[in-house]
């Protein structure tokens, strides 16, 4: 027997909620906003937890300029505190090597590192998530009791139809959807807007492509000055907390 | 000292197979480490002894170490793992994600990271035994 999922949800009992930002698609700035949301509730006075799932492509730790730091060993792993938030990643392990994961390899490690992560209390846990429906997804709704999904899209309909069918999923294995970011909108079209409502899911806000944020990668200063962050900071006020 | 987490994991499992069971009182646990974890077996034989509960109390704690077989997907090469030849850093990201190999470790045939894990890959509950 695998003993190590019987210690998971007890690893996260002291955790408020836990927040999944997810997208059926890649590309549509999932990291950016689960990084941005993480900052914007601990900037709130909140404890928050990030963590990142996307084992073959992590990039929180770029968007915040992560460096030279590591989790400790404490009876488990305590996740480091980094730009105030007590932070994840297989990147502490890993390096700047690619991570080649198949999906049997990503459910091993993602459970290896829930039921060895001491988060401690926290009021949140935002988990930026890989791309797609597959394993990942499928193992936070298994194995984490209280998950609840922000998902991410663009004014693409490329990206929102995969987005469709992630929220029916959602909705058919009743796990619950937060609500549906637009991210990098190109002009105040509102056919997203009401497709989400279509879905009978929540449109949670807009956010306008802005060239800024490329600009402030690396940079936690710079990036909370963007309007990706001002949106993100308004959502968490507003429809988060 | 992740070894302590590992531990845990064994005895709420072990809890959960005895109360499936309906065992009263754990006689014996068999666990079975694979070799590419590296997990200490002092660590987790201490921890183990710190954390049973009562129902435990007269428990014996049986560590089967399997040897890690890793096999291509690309070539069909099988082959073990050895701690040896990986350096100290490696080693240690090893033990805490297993699958960090893939970041590291290429098989020695081809030269792919695309292998599986076929055998002893971390902690495993083999058995238990108790009375009703």
């Amino acid at each position: 027997m695998d003993t190590r999922t019987t210690v998971i949800n007890e690893r996260l009992k002291r955790i408020g909620r836990i927040i999944a930002v997810s997208s059926g698609k890649g590309g549509v700035g999932k990291s950016l906003v689960a990084t941005t949301l993480a900052l914007a509730l601990s900037r709130r006075g909140c404890k928050v937890g990030l963590f990142d799932l996307d084992f073959t492509s992590p990039s929180t730790h770029l968007i915040m300029g992560v460096k030279d730091v590591q989790p400790k060993e404490d009876k488990g792993i305590v996740p480091p505190v980094v730009k105030g938030l007590a932070y994840m990643s297989l990147v502490y392990f890993s390096g700047d090597h690619a991570t080649p994961l198949r999906g049997a390899d990503i459910s091993n490690a993602l459970i290896e590192l829930l039921s060895v992560t001491k988060w401690g209390e926290l009021d949140y846990l935002v988990i930026d998530m890989p791309p797609g429906i597959s394993d990942a997804v499928l193992d936070l709704v298994r194995l984490v009791k209280r998950i609840e999904f922000l998902i991410v899209t663009t004014p693409s309909l490329l990206a929102f139809e995969t987005v469709k069918k992630q929220v029916r999923l959602l909705q058919d294995l009743k796990v619950p959807v937060i609500g549906v970011v637009e991210n990098m909108k190109m002009n105040r079209a509102k056919n997203i807007e009401q497709a989400t409502e279509k879905l009978g899911a929540k449109f949670l806000t807009g956010i306008p492509y802005d060239p800024k944020v490329e600009e402030a990668i690396g940079d936690v200063a710079k990036l909370l000055d963007t309007t990706l962050a001002q949106r993100i900071a308004e959502l968490a006020a507003s429809k988060i907390t | 000292m992740h070894e302590w987490a590992l531990a845990e994991a064994i005895i709420r499992a072990a809890q959960q197979i005895a109360e499936k069971e309906k065992l009263h009182e754990i006689k014996e646990v068999t666990i079975k480490i694979g070799e590419l974890q590296q997990v200490e077996e002092d660590i987790l034989c201490f921890a183990l002894s710190q954390l049973k509960p009562a129902s435990f109390k007269n428990a014996e704690f049986h560590i089967a170490k399997a040897k890690t077989t890793l096999k291509c997907r690309v070539c069909g090469n099988t082959w073990l793992f050895s701690k040896n030849k990986l350096d100290e850093d490696t080693a240690e990201a090893i033990h805490f994600v297993p699958e960090v190999a893939h970041a590291y470790i290429k098989c020695p045939k081809c030269g792919s990271p695309d292998f599986e894990i076929t055998e002893g890959r971390g902690v495993w509950l083999e058995n238990i035994k108790g009375v009703r």
